[in-house]
């Protein structure tokens, strides 16, 4: 039996884990039957066709387009490729190329058998997967040379705008310190419906996600990585109307760690719950296969919504978010659920609710790298303060062993960080993190105590909401705005018409050979 | 200069930094100089501060952020000084109320609900802003537009487009429109806050309704000059938006 430091009661843990994956496969059952545009993007992507057209359309999009506006989306791009590659002996990009230039029609070729489609394939299909096998042996092969940094993983963001800037700020931040680096993507990339190509040098709030801009930042990393003697993870964005698409371009890149987020881009970017709960699924096989640590964003309700009222919505969608992320095979190992120190500074004794839920969450998810995000919310222009916040939130980082700790920049709602902020970050959270090493084991909280009761009423709280999702389904508690107090309509919101029922011919030749597989 | 040297009396007309004895001009300072840490790199930035108006320039901590580039953390004497009696701010011009008092007033002078549509418009995906004004919680003790009776307020969210934003403010019958934007990088703000007054003024709607923008990078100055009938910055809560939105409609006759 797991020893609570908290008072954790596991035998209610595994009851509202049990709901958790109940109300899990409701949606399991409906994402099963449906494809989405951005799914049979991704696909095209893994089998190897890239570039854009004289308009700078990725040729998935071309490709994906002609299927819909010809009503034949459902039968999935794999389908029609198979048939034209048994008939002409082309390659994926050769097809995707001469689709372009009006040479062919795709998706009006000699139908052939299902065995003829699958060996047309199999030299694409197994070209994509032994790509992304070498990219996780080849991160699991530096750790093993040159080492990683120690848990918590010290997380820091760049956001120039522009590729090589961020590099120079990567490395830097590399140099002191950071063992992740997260290239933020540029405001409103989320709502595209295609990924941008090529290396790119101007974006809002950050840079484009593109998979060049992923090359480039992974080699960046590497070098950086031999100097500092420490291997350099690198974290993208895969939320968004192109969340697979990313995912697979993260895959074949070598990157090491992507958010992800089953419900996030339905409460937080509009996008559609039906088309988001579609394209997760497919994101997180890969992620899983691909060795990638995902994270959540349970943190962002806690802008929007009371960080102290509503921390068992965190708790309730950590649960969600860990059942959806296993139906993908995705394993508790890489699965970086979110939650956060956002409670208003004023709160008295606000550090002990804050503890109190961090070790909760710690002991409610052992295996899992948690991912600790930093106040936000509260952080006001006042950097001397601001720094102490951070400090409060590295404290608790250490005290309850959390897996990726995003750090906070005291600049914080002032701008994106100067070079000298993540340096100060860095420094503050080395100096907690080293001087306050083992107070997790040193302490233990009083029966009956704030710490205590604040973890039993969040897990109870949290039961019950669940309890509530599982008789009402997740769609319906969606539309009622359970989540951050944002209501989302079931058929509302970005992408739905990229959403479409499977048809008997379909296959998604990735599925079974990248689900749960290493 | 020695302490004892300079005037210790204030003089509102020559205001300079205080740090602990009046018209010491005391002022720190931190930044970063690409060049590499040493005794050249101590000597720019203490040229760098008398050039930017300091005496007695102290650089106090240096550190190498990464190879080339320098962190310092300075003090200095500022020489400059600026007449405060001759300062102008433009301001929004309304009472602060708070929300009982504000829900009174708009009975008393209005006699209806008054709707309030907000949004974080154009690429924005930052919430926080527009959250902390609307929200039923509001922000740090100042309850948001949806916990006061005589306001209906809608919060249409991030990302919205300024045409999508026009269309729901026509549909609700909006009598103010509140515009938060929180990404500034490269002025993008601006662009998208002047796209709206535009798209307004074109389809004849601007005089029909308040238009305020809002934002930790936004002053009242800055909207004006843009458009807008008032503008909330850093430190101003729901309770300064109500007050204007609520006079603002008094003072125009709406009803």
């Amino acid at each position: 039996m797991q020893e609570s430091k908290v008072g954790l009661d596991f035998s209610k843990v595994e009851y509202a884990r049990g709901i958790a994956g109940k109300i899990a496969n409701q949606v399991q059952d409906f994402v099963e039957d449906y494809t989405t545009v951005a799914v049979e993007r991704t696909i095209c992507r893994l089998l190897g066709i890239d570039g854009i057209d004289e308009n700078e359309v990725p040729l998935p999009n071309v490709l994906v387009k002609e299927m819909q506006s010809r009503g034949v989306l459902g039968q999935g791009i794999a389908y029609f490729l198979g048939n034209c590659i048994a008939e002409t002996g082309m390659t994926p990009q050769q097809v995707a190329d001469a689709v372009v230039a009006g040479k062919i029609d795709f998706i009006n070729q000699p139908v052939h058998t299902e065995k003829e489609r699958n060996e047309a394939l199999a030299p694409y299909v197994s070209a994509a997967i032994d790509r992304v096998r070498g990219n996780r042996l080849r991160r699991e092969r530096y750790i093993e040379t040159i080492g990683e940094g120690s848990k918590p993983y010290l997380y820091i963001i760049v956001a120039t705008g522009n590729i090589y800037e961020d590099v120079v700020q990567a490395q830097a931040g590399a140099r002191q310190g950071a063992d992740i680096i997260a290239v933020i993507r540029t405001t409103g990339q989320s709502l595209l419906d295609y990924v941008p190509y090529g290396a790119t040098t101007e974006g809002f709030g950050g840079t484009f996600a593109t998979q060049e801009n992923f090359r480039i930042m992974r080699k960046a990393l590497d070098e950086v990585g031999e100097e500092v003697g420490r291997y350099i993870r690198l974290c993208n964005y895969c939320s968004g109307l192109c969340m697979p698409e990313i995912a697979a371009m993260g895959a074949l890149e070598g990157l090491d760690v992507m958010l992800n987020d089953a419900l996030y881009g339905i409460l937080f970017r509009d996008i559609n719950m039906q088309r988001t709960l579609i394209d997760q699924y497919f994101s997180r096989i890969i992620n899983g296969f691909a060795g990638v640590i995902i994270n959540t964003g349970e943190d962002n309700y806690l802008t929007t919504a009371d960080a102290y009222e509503e921390a068992h919505t965190v708790l309730a969608s950590d649960f969600i978010n860990e059942q959806l992320a296993l139906l993908a095979g995705l394993p508790e190992e890489q699965q970086g659920l979110g939650h956060a120190f956002e409670m208003d500074p004023q709160l008295e004794n606000g550090f002990l609710y804050e503890l109190a839920q961090a070790q909760m969450i710690r002991e409610i998810f052992p295996k899992a790298p948690l991912k600790y995000m930093p106040p936000t919310k509260f952080m006001t222009g006042n950097i001397f303060r601001g720094h102490i916040q951070d400090a409060l939130f590295n404290m608790i980082g250490i005290w309850t062993h959390q897996g990726l700790q995003l750090l906070g920049m005291p600049t914080e709602a002032i701008h994106t960080p100067f070079m000298s902020d993540r340096y100060l970050s860095i420094e503050n959270a080395k100096y907690i993190f080293g001087n306050m090493k083992d107070i997790g084991s040193e302490v233990e909280f009083r029966e009956g105590g704030i710490v205590r009761n604040r973890a039993k009423e969040v897990l109870d709280n949290a039961t019950h909401l669940l309890e509530q999702m599982e008789s009402e389904g997740l769609f319906t508690a969606l539309e009622k705005g359970i989540f951050a107090n944002v209501k989302r309509p079931k058929n509302g919101g970005k992408g739905l018409d990229g959403v479409v029922l499977k048809s008997e011919c379909y296959s998604n030749p990735f599925v079974a050979l990248m689900k749960g597989k290493k | 200069m020695e302490a004892k040297d300079f005037d210790k009396t204030l003089d509102l007309k020559k205001i300079k930094p205080y740090g602990d004895t009046m018209n010491d001009g005391k002022t720190q300072l931190s930044f970063t100089l690409p060049v590499p840490d040493g005794d050249e790199a101590i000597e720019a930035a203490k040229q760098l501060l008398k050039k930017m108006g300091f005496e007695n320039p102290l650089v106090v901590y240096t550190k190498e952020l990464t190879k080339g580039f320098t962190f310092f953390n300075c003090y200095g004497s500022c020489t400059h000084t600026v007449d405060y009696t001759n300062i102008y701010v433009p301001k929004v011009e309304s009472t602060k109320m708070e929300m009982k008092e504000c829900d009174e007033y708009i009975r008393e002078n209005i006699g209806r609900h008054i709707v309030a549509v907000g949004a974080s418009t154009g690429t924005d995906a930052h919430t926080v802003g527009i959250d902390a004004i609307m929200n039923m919680k509001g922000y740090a003790g100042h309850y948001g537009l949806e916990r006061y009776d005589m306001i209906d307020a809608y919060n249409l969210g991030s990302q919205v487009p300024n045409e999508e934003f026009i269309a729901k403010a026509l549909e609700l019958k909006a009598d103010a429109l509140l515009v938060s934007q929180t990404v500034t990088q490269k002025d993008v703000h601006i662009k998208n806050l002047t796209e709206l007054v535009e798209m307004l003024e074109a389809e004849g709607l601007r005089d029909k309704m308040i238009l305020v923008c809002g934002g930790p990078r936004i002053s009242h100055e800055l909207a004006k000059e843009l458009g807008y009938d008032a503008g909330f910055g850093m430190n101003t809560y729901a309770d300064d938006v109500a007050s204007y939105v609520a006079q603002e409609m008094v003072k125009r006759g709406m009803k």
